[in-house]
């Protein structure tokens, strides 16, 4: 084997390492590929996680939206946790409040937190929150209650297809995280 | 260079000697010892794999629970899988690789012969960390092959991280055995040989160590995200922190796909070197075989979600995935041709390679029909997490890899050994083989498209028979492997003296060398026309 072949063979393997590495990194940089082309494209039908600002574009009567809610609990957290209605009906551009009933039953102190996800994902980039509990952590004492709102209104350029919207909320239980 | 390595180079000459003993196959850096290494460690997963899917088929004989817990059921498809995926079919094929590519391109030995040594010994490391978790506490991992967040991650049980490292030391391990593959046949051919004159069994482990190259990074990547999601509170697949468990799905199968052809590319190369020999014609269509195997490779990247239709996707996704399938049967519908083409008209005589590789293209074709089926959105729908897919990976894993490295190692086991195996045993290692596994694989496409949900240890009574069926096959075709262990053994120890080139095969410089292949073959290159 020549000096010069030796030489290209070294060549090689750096090259192909460096693609090792930078496929390892590829891996990595898709999550936040991923988040930046969801918000685009509403895909995971995540909602933004800001207040929206107050409807400016009006509203349009002559659509009406049949807005449903519905909640999890997720493993393990002894809560109880309900939207007080369980679907209403809005005009594009019309601006809603509902609430959601929780109830820490357990004896100890819990950290909970509302993650919300809207179906069908296309919509979820014109579901508007103005205020909402999700934004919030919402800790609760041992068998405290709470009544939590949420304003929103659906945003008039909804496209034709969507008559009904599903917003889910999974709660989780966080207090370990805020602890550390 | 030092003169040590002067001193070094100049004995690698002369000499024929080996260490001997277990420090000849600790300590060895030469590519048919390597090569061996990897095909038996690939056997002996494969047996072991086997062993755990007859603890699966026995479950499932009847309805009811018989033998094992439903968790203790979920570790046995998980590890079956992963010992079957990383095990078995991935380090056999290495072993291929490592025997023949340097024989066929006229090369001393691999580019990186230290590091080929490196690549298979932390191989049995990997999976003794991983069966080691069976004895723990909590039980081996029990989230599928697939470890879907948060079942890996919230859910997982405590052996996540014997799990996650095992798959790292796998990873590390293909990602040098394929530099190792790429380096050795972009700078090793002997002079004369290019790219385009390369057989095409080096043609396929070139593309399929680019697939390696691209995604086993990413597959470490996605594993070390379940590792700190687990243990570390980082929370990449957990909605609560801000993560999206899709997202995991979405990096896997961007892993998972590819991964499928890197399990498949290898047999059309073995395929479409058995082929040729044996119908006694030059293989049809050399160079289209060569653009339909790059085309695949390059469409594996991006089909990666016809794996979760029902996640969720807007139509236009669903739309694309789907088409993008479909588009992978137009190349790989021109293979099929091309191996049907060489045999049309050709003087075909049906020895042991012979028929397994026939039994290969019949076999997968069916495999890539119900891939083709599973492509299509809307029957997808039914489909997902069915027997139907069991059935479908089964008949391209199965009968196709698997299949066509039998018909590889009956192949060149003339060449490994110097012998020839028993042709009367090795035909029963065949029929029983054939016969069973299509009893053991076919009635699932029925089970599955009457609703028969995967990964489950019990079933609802309509599904009783055609389980039975499977499981006595499943039986089957798991003792006639041994048939295959008693051939080679037999065939290792002696039998009838294999000349050079005992297929009387047209092409392969492979044959030019006698058989069985001297230690070091072509240390002056050979003379390519
Ligand atoms: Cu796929």
């Amino acid at each position: 084997m020549t000096e010069q072949h030796q030489q290209n063979i070294n060549k090689s393997v750096k090259k192909l390492t460096l693609i090792v590495c930078a496929m390892f990194g590829f891996g990595f940089a898709l999550v936040p590929l991923y988040d930046v082309f969801c918000d685009i494209t509403g895909l995971n039908g995540k909602t933004s996680n800001q207040a929206a600002s107050v409807n400016e574009n009006g509203v349009d009567e002559s659509r009406l939206i049949t807005v449903q809610f519905i909640s999890h609990l997720s493993k393990g957290i002894p809560w109880q946790f309900e939207p007080m209605v369980k679907e209403i009906k809005v005009h594009p551009g019309e601006t809603k409040l509902v609430k959601f009933y929780a109830k820490n039953d357990a004896a100890r102190d819990i950290v909970g937190q509302a993650v919300p996800s809207v179906s069908p994902g296309q919509a979820a980039v014109y579901f508007q929150k103005i205020e909402c509990f999700c934004f919030n952590q919402q800790p609760l004492k041992a068998s405290e209650d709470v009544e939590m709102a949420l304003q929103f209104y659906v945003d008039t350029e909804l496209p034709e297809e969507v008559n009904t919207i599903t917003l889910s909320y999974t709660l989780y239980d966080i207090t370990g995280k805020v602890e550390s | 260079m030092t003169t040590e390595a002067i001193h070094d180079s100049h004995e690698h000459d002369h000499h024929d000697h080996k260490m001997t003993g277990i420090k000849r196959w600790l300590f060895t850096t030469n590519h048919k010892d390597i090569g061996t290494l990897y095909l038996w460690f690939a056997f002996i997963m494969l047996l072991f794999g086997g062993a755990l899917a007859m603890l699966i088929r026995a479950e499932l004989f009847q309805p009811g629970l018989q033998f094992v817990e439903p968790d203790f059921f979920n570790q046995l498809t998980t590890v079956h899988g992963l010992i079957m995926v990383f095990g078995a079919i991935m380090p056999a094929f290495t072993g291929f690789a490592n025997w023949m590519i340097p024989m066929m391109i006229g090369a001393p030995d691999m580019a990186l012969p230290r590091m080929n040594n490196w690549s298979f010994w932390i191989l049995p490391f990997a999976f003794a960390i991983l069966i080691s978790s069976f004895f723990m506490d909590s039980g081996a991992p029990n989230f599928g092959w697939t470890f879907y967040a948060p079942l890996s991650t919230t859910y997982s049980n405590g052996s996540t991280a014997f799990f996650v490292f095992a798959v790292h030391i796998m990873g590390i391990s293909s990602i040098m055995g394929a530099i190792n593959v790429i380096v050795t046949i972009m700078n090793m051919r002997a002079p004369g040989m290019t790219y385009m004159k390369m057989p095409l069994f080096v043609w396929t482990f070139f593309i399929t160590a680019y697939l390696l190259i691209a995604v086993m990074p990413v597959l470490a990547g996605v594993v070390t995200m379940v590792l700190t999601d687990t243990y570390f509170g980082t929370s990449f697949f957990d909605a609560a922190g801000g993560g999206d468990p899709v997202m995991f799905q979405h990096i896997f199968w961007f892993f998972g796909h590819p991964e499928v052809y890197i399990m498949i590319l290898p047999a059309f190369g073995i395929v479409s070197t058995i082929i040729p020999t044996f119908a006694r014609k030059k293989l049809f269509g050399y160079s289209s075989m060569v653009y339909a195997t790059a085309s695949i490779a390059f469409l594996s990247f991006i089909v990666w979600a016809h794996h979760m239709f029902t996640t969720g996707m807007p139509l236009a996704g669903e739309l694309f995935f789907m088409y993008c399938t479909m588009l992978i049967a137009v190349p790989t519908g021109v293979k099929v041709f091309n191996w049907v083409a060489t045999m049309w008209r050709g003087a075909m005589t049906f020895e042991l390679p012979m028929l397994f590789s026939i039994a290969f293209v019949i076999l997968f074709t069916i495999g890539g029909f119900s891939g083709l089926m599973l492509a299509l959105t809307p029957v997808d729908f039914q489909y997902h997490d069915t027997y139907f897919v069991v059935a479908h990976f089964h008949y391209v894993l199965v009968t196709g890899s698997l299949f066509s490295i039998y018909a590889g190692a009956y192949y060149w086991l003339p060449k490994w050994t110097g012998h020839m195996f028993s042709e009367r045993l090795g035909k029963a290692h065949f029929w029983c083989s054939l016969i069973s596994v299509n009893i053991l694989f076919f009635p699932m496409h029925f089970l599955g498209l009457a609703g028969m949900p995967r990964r489950i240890p019990d079933y609802a009574l309509q599904f009783a028979d055609f389980n039975k069926w499977v499981s006595i096959g499943g039986f089957a075709f798991g003792l006639s492997q041994l048939i295959f262990l008693a051939v080679v053994i037999q065939c290792i120890r002696g039998g009838k003296k294999a000349e050079a080139n005992p297929w009387e095969a047209e092409e392969g410089l492979e044959w030019s060398v006698p058989s069985p292949a001297p230690y070091h073959t072509f240390e002056t290159p050979p003379k390519i026309d």
